[in-house]
């Protein structure tokens, strides 16, 4: 690696959110669109989110529904696994636990999700990482409706993994018994990405 | 005898400067172990901070196909752009930046072919176009050939007065430009975008099997590809290559 | 600007590719497993930016290759390419 002599890039980083920052991030101040497909489009009067388990739909709410449930705002760093970190996000979006409450699921039927999304973009993640307020099913972001390039109109947010995570063009969560690998985790991402212990490729640690 | 191998960065030193347009700067630079490229081929250009940060974009080969160690790439300056405005404001003559290449060989131009060519511009894309018509130049090529070049306005036409002498020289090149935001007084060239109607007129008639390359922001190539081929040109015969929206390749 | 305006093709692969494979890449033809439509990797639509190569097919938009670099090592995702197709003779590399 050769360093080129002036070159600052856009990055900056500040001293004082260096304790916010992962291993190996930089802090931006745009919102990079990183995307594995076209951007997807939905028509939300045929959208829908659904829970579904052993091939079995459990409960779905459409748009109307889901705009209905409780909402919570959530303010959070995110860290993508390029190496862009944004400080202070602002979102919107119905939690997990209280889609499991409306869902009236005391408990989930497995330990593993997988979240699957319009294009096809799939992710896997552990139940527990979900609940506990760790992550939302978001529609707002900076108080406006979530942009389609973001993710629109629905993302699940789990901030404190990698963003790869946060699957855009959310759909369905389909609780399974193993942790099976999705769309980024099957080609070389790790299975779990804890941005805090580096975890960015399926070798690390 | 033509070998293929794997690709590693290497170093490269700016040499040369030279302003094209406002926005736009071709840099020469030394590649002590350049091995020569094709027409229409590319290089990635990575830049790294003291602090660690990389930054890697593409860009196309200006100079002709060949072996010198001397290669040029024009580089239009995005407002924005973090790697395009450190290569056309702060790099110096004698500084070192990593390049890897050449890349590709399916936007390339054989320059021993003698089917015509077709060359279709949107902005900075005419540069790897601009790297063919040197070649075509340097070789001697006697097969008729056609650039149709897109720009805003005169001022943005990059290798303006090159591409002036190259289309006098009556080697069966010509040159036809449009402008899509305004043309100066006395302007004889087409004044809009492109479209079928103006490539029913310039563009070589797919009777004459010419070898098409397409080359701009990916609009403009996914445009002009689909009005080609709805005027019979076969999609096999019409090679294109994206821009991104901000004129680099990634 | 959306991604899709953005898109760009299988030619800005080329650069990461080349680093592990002594090929002409851009020529080799890619046959979608999904939908059987052959095109060469240069044409394909490449997606996933900084974080690897997803290039889908023109036709149907299927994933037909993925490769990730990591390091020292390219894992390259055959899975929806039914088929590759390579042509003789001299490489037009150089």
């Amino acid at each position: 690696m050769r360093v080129t002599r002036g070159f600052k890039g856009k990055p900056r980083d500040t001293g004082a959110t260096s304790d916010r920052l992962p291993p190996g991030q930089f802090v931006t101040q745009d919102f990079p669109v990183l995307t594995a497909g076209p951007t997807q489009q939905a028509d939300l009067d045929s959208w829908s989110f659904a829970l579904h388990s052993d091939g079995k739909l459990l409960v779905r709410w459409s748009w109307a529904e889901f705009e209905a449930l409780p909402q919570t705002e959530h303010t959070t760093d995110i860290h993508c696994v390029t190496k862009w970190t944004k400080l202070g996000t602002r979102w919107r979006g119905v939690t997990f636990d209280d889609l499991m409450s409306a869902a009236r699921l005391a408990s989930p039927p497995y330990e593993y999700v997988m979240a699957h999304c319009d294009g096809g973009y799939t992710t896997n993640l552990p139940v527990a990482d979900l609940q506990a307020g760790k992550a939302l099913v978001a529609t707002h972001f900076d108080d406006v409706p979530l942009p389609a390039t973001h993710g629109g109109p629905a993302r699940l947010l789990v901030p404190h993994l990698y963003f790869w995570k946060s699957a855009k063009w959310i759909r369905r969560l389909m609780f399974m018994e193993t942790n099976v690998a999705g769309f980024w985790e099957s080609r070389g991402y790790h299975i779990y990405g804890d941005p805090w212990r580096e975890q960015r490729y399926s070798g690390d640690a | 005898m033509i070998f293929a191998e794997r690709l590693d960065w290497q170093v490269a030193t700016a040499a040369k400067f030279c302003r094209e347009t406002q926005g736009v700067v071709t840099i020469a630079f030394e590649v002590p172990e350049w091995h020569g490229h094709l027409a229409g081929q590319h290089v990635d250009v990575r830049l790294t901070a003291e602090n660690g940060y990389q930054a890697q974009r593409s860009y196309s080969l200006a100079s002709p196909a060949g072996n010198a160690a001397e290669i040029e790439l024009t580089i239009e300056r995005i407002k924005e752009g973090e790697v395009s405005s450190f290569l056309t404001e702060e790099l110096a003559i004698g500084d070192d930046i990593e390049l890897r290449g050449p890349i590709g060989g399916y936007f390339t131009w054989d320059r021993q072919s003698s089917s015509p060519l077709m060359l279709i511009a949107g902005g900075s894309g005419v540069v790897p176009l601009m790297s063919m018509l040197r070649t075509r130049y340097k070789v001697g090529g006697k097969a008729p050939a056609r650039l149709l070049y897109s720009s805003r306005t005169a001022e943005d036409i990059i290798y303006a007065a090159e591409l002036d002498r190259l289309a006098a020289n009556g080697d069966g090149l010509s040159l036809i430009h449009t402008l899509t935001r305004g043309a100066p007084s006395g302007w004889q060239g087409e004044r809009r975008r492109v479209d079928k109607q103006m490539l029913a007129t310039h563009a070589f008639q797919s009777s004459e099997q010419p070898q098409v390359f397409v080359c701009g922001p990916t609009l403009f190539v996914e445009t002009v590809a689909d009005q080609l081929i709805s005027l019979g040109h076969a999609e096999s015969a019409i090679k294109t290559e994206r821009f991104g929206p901000t004129g680099d390749k990634r | 600007m959306t991604e899709d305006l953005a898109r760009l093709d299988g030619n800005a692969a080329a650069g990461t590719l080349c680093r592990f494979l002594a090929i002409d890449v851009t020529s080799m033809m890619i046959t979608c497993a999904a939908c059987g439509a052959e095109a060469p990797l240069g044409r394909l639509h490449l997606y996933g930016g900084r974080m690897g190569i997803i290039l889908r097919c023109v036709a149907c938009g299927e994933v037909n290759l993925g490769a990730v670099e990591v390091g020292e090592t390219l894992r390259l995702d055959p899975r929806g390419a039914a088929c590759l197709t390579f042509r003789a003779g001299p490489a037009t590399f150089r």
